[in-house]
């Protein structure tokens, strides 16, 4: 049993899930982590932990796994982190598949098979091309055979599968090429080397096109997985639990399970499940939904929403609707509606793959057909058309968008951003506006005091706790990790402020001149509350706006909040009390008039419009919907990235076309020589490999 | 040309087990974290720490 990690994402009080009895292992992502002393630093800290047994860093994939004692939770270990400086948040292991990475192993174990066949049969190869005698180039073609057909057998299964599940499907793709070529040259070579003994063999060809076709599928896999799995396992941070409150007593069950009607107790900090029926007075954080920064009552009686976040004390809530038709969800059904236009973005592969899959078979095709009619010499004109498909089979078009996409994401992801989107890099790419959320996003979501000394936060928190106006609860959910002073006599007097006797003498927090403030015997400390800036946020906008991208503010909450954070940071666009509906439907004008919008957001109240925008980012304390919907998660606290993912996608840009022009220009060599029937093996093992790893140096260069 | 009898199995060979030594190291799981075993071996000292405590405890003072 896991617990959300980030306190945005607490559903369950802690205390209410049932204990482990066996020794269990949690995993806990370390998006901060870089380096050796990392390594160290995190195992250590962890290994000081008692219900900790043991603790394994995996740097590649920013991650924890940590043994955990019989009935410990992870609480401790993730409280350990946290107080030696590790960002950390829990991931549920359930949804860390182990199937994907069985996958990538077989992959790799068929790029090994390829690997070595290809490497023996080319070593064989070199004593054909170097003028082998007739016995021994008899010989070499059929040891060459022994090695390649099995070794092609094995490898080659991934095309094999996926040509004949295109066939079958009736429609074409890269596979299908493909696989003909690697089957037609075995073939063709397999006849050549038992009926005639002197010629060409493709063994070699069909090896290094399986071994390159093989990379470039694994790279591609590589740079997804990592960000796919571990954005899989952001989105598992949030159980869709909740505790019902019955007669003999509580119960946690499955959120769906909740009909109108049931009781749900809802402690302080937690997320309402369902719309419903407040039956108490209540303080809410109503951020998630409306974007407005500031606290907001509501009487017993009121409706709630779902989303909203109970602050101060715990609230029993009567549900008024299932959760298939709670608020929450009808902010998703938005998401999907929003969402059908992205799907149809096609990226620069699928593009060039449309257009390759038709040519190479006609290509092919036509020398077969322009050899047999002017020779009707069917073994010459199938050879012909062999070497046709094995030259232009992609192998640097293969590998020309993955080795991008995998140095990039590979890059991104050192950098704290995870890319669910294949095609998210080359949208973010295009982008030319910017639109930021407030609450959540720029800022960091909850209202921060100024620094106070030890006495003060200490009175504050005991005054402030009793009294259920917004303006209190915020500052005690504000002070909670202080102690609370022995204060007594504690009398609210409604409408002016909370009063009581400190150490023999009056305090009082209450309405100042300007804003709250907190009266101690000696002194008066005003209590601002002002939302704090995220890290790097202003930098991040002075970057946007340094790239040339035109960046605005889009926020549910009110005009002077918004418009004074928007003077600090410089952003003169501002669209304040902005509800959900207007956001998308905002993007949506700006992407009608030609724009391409970055919707950068955290809450649910964004999350149509992160998924209508052209690309879409969220924080990694985004809620649950918004991270869904978001091209990409930004994992670090730190909003500086952004601009540099920005950079990013544009290079990656840059180097894809460079290498679908590098690809192109070898098949524009290629094509006329191998459809004149002058290719030999030994001029494709040339071109294939010196084009793959061209293109593959320009994908990993700086 | 008679020791090509002898000489193309024996290269052949000597390259399947390198086949199956990789082969191997990949069911074993040590291209899981590339980045953190190439970190991990400037840390000669953390396998001791974590077997002994006491060692732990005197590297932090």
């Amino acid at each position: 049993m896991s617990i959300a990690a980030c306190p945005g994402c607490i559903a369950v009080p802690a205390d209410i899930v049932a204990p482990v009895e066996t020794d269990h292992a949690v995993d806990i992502a370390l998006p901060g982590i870089s380096c050796a002393g990392c390594i160290a630093g995190v195992e250590r800290t962890l290994d000081a932990v008692p219900s900790v047994r043991a603790a394994r860093v995996n740097l590649a994939a920013r991650r924890v796994r940590v043994s955990l004692a019989p009935g410990a939770g992870p609480d401790a270990a993730l409280a350990a982190l946290g107080a030696a400086g590790y960002e950390a948040l829990e991931l549920d292991s359930a949804s860390l598949s182990s199937a994907s990475d069985d996958a990538a192993r077989r992959l790799l174990a068929r790029i090994a098979v390829a690997g070595f066949a290809m490497m023996n049969v080319m070593a064989l190869s070199v004593a054909v091309w170097s003028g082998a005698e007739e016995a021994t180039r008899a010989l070499f073609h059929w040891v060459s055979a022994a090695i390649a057909l099995p070794a092609l057998a094995f490898s080659a299964v991934p095309f094999f599968a996926s040509a004949a599940a295109a066939l079958r499907a009736g429609r074409l793709n890269m596979d299908v090429p493909i696989a003909i070529a690697i089957a037609l040259a075995a073939a063709m070579s397999l006849y050549e080397t038992a009926f005639e003994s002197g010629a060409d063999t493709w063994f070699d060809a069909a090896l290094s096109l399986t071994f390159f076709l093989l990379v470039g599928r694994f790279l591609e896999r590589r740079a997804r997985a990592a960000a796919r799995s571990a954005a899989a396992e952001l989105t598992a941070l949030e159980l869709p639990r909740a505790t019902r409150v019955t007669a003999t007593g509580r119960e946690v069950v499955e959120v769906a399970a909740l009909r109108p009607g049931d009781r749900i107790a809802l402690a302080s900090g937690a997320r309402a499940p369902v719309d419903g029926v407040a039956e108490s007075a209540a303080t809410l954080d109503r951020s998630a939904l409306t974007g407005e920064a500031d606290p907001v009552g509501v009487a017993a009686g009121d409706a709630i929403c779902a989303g909203d976040m109970v602050l101060g004390a715990p609230l029993v809530l009567c549900a008024s609707a299932r959760a298939e038709d709670s608020t929450l969800r009808r902010l998703a059904a938005m998401v999907e509606v929003a969402e059908t236009g992205r799907h149809r973005y096609s990226g620069i592969a699928d593009r060039a793959a449309r257009l390759y899959a038709p040519v190479v078979h006609g290509l092919a095709a036509l020398a077969f057909a322009l050899w047999w009619a002017a020779t009707s010499d069917l073994h010459q004109s199938i050879a012909v058309a062999t070497a046709t498909l094995i030259i232009t089979c992609p192998c640097a078009l293969a590998l020309a968008v993955p080795a991008v996409m995998a140095a990039m994401t590979g890059r991104l992801f050192r950098r704290g951003i995870l890319l669910k989107s294949p095609t998210g890099l080359e949208r973010l790419a295009e982008i030319d506006t910017v639109f930021l959320d407030k609450t959540g996003t720029l800022t960091e979501g909850v209202l921060q005091l100024p620094d106070l000394d030890a006495d003060a936060a200490a009175v504050a928190h005991a005054l402030s706790r009793v009294s259920n106006h917004p303006v209190s609860v915020s500052i005690a959910a504000a002070l909670r990790d202080h102690d609370a002073a022995p204060v007594t006599g504690i009398e609210e007097v409604p409408g002016d402020g909370v009063y009581g006797q400190w150490n023999g003498a009056s305090v009082r927090l209450g309405r100042g001149p300007d804003g709250p403030v907190l009266d101690l015997p000696d002194r008066r400390v005003a209590l601002p509350m002002t939302e704090r800036l995220r890290p790097g946020a202003a930098e991040m906008v002075a970057d946007l706006r340094r790239m040339g991208l035109a960046v605005g503010i889009v926020t549910g909450d009110t005009e002077p909040r918004a418009r004074a954070l928007a003077d600090r940071i410089g952003i003169a666009e501002v669209h304040a009390g902005v509800t959900p509906e207007r956001k998308a439907e905002l993007v949506q004008a700006h992407e009608a008039g030609g724009r391409r919008v970055l919707m950068l957001g955290d809450g649910l109240n964004d999350a149509a419009a992160l998924a209508g925008a052209h690309a879409s980012l969220a924080p990694g304390t985004a809620l649950d919907a918004a991270r869904v919907a978001a091209d990409g998660v930004v994992l670090g606290g730190d909003l500086g990235a952004v601009a540099e993912t920005l950079c990013l996608a544009r290079r990656a840009r840059r180097r894809i076309r460079q290498n679908l022009a590098l690809a192109a220009l070898y098949n524009a060599v290629a094509i006329p020589v191998a459809m004149s029937g002058l290719a030999t093996p030994l001029m494709a093992a040339i071109v294939m490999s010196s084009s793959s790893i061209f293109v593959v140096l320009n994908a990993v260069r700086r | 040309m008679n020791v090509l009898v002898v000489l193309i199995p024996v290269s052949i060979c000597l390259g399947a087990i390198g086949l199956f030594a990789c082969l191997w190291t990949l069911r074993h799981g040590q291209y899981d974290d590339l980045d953190g075993d190439a970190a991990r071996i400037l840390l000669d000292d953390l396998d001791a720490d974590r077997t002994d405590p006491a060692t732990l405890q005197s590297d932090k003072t």
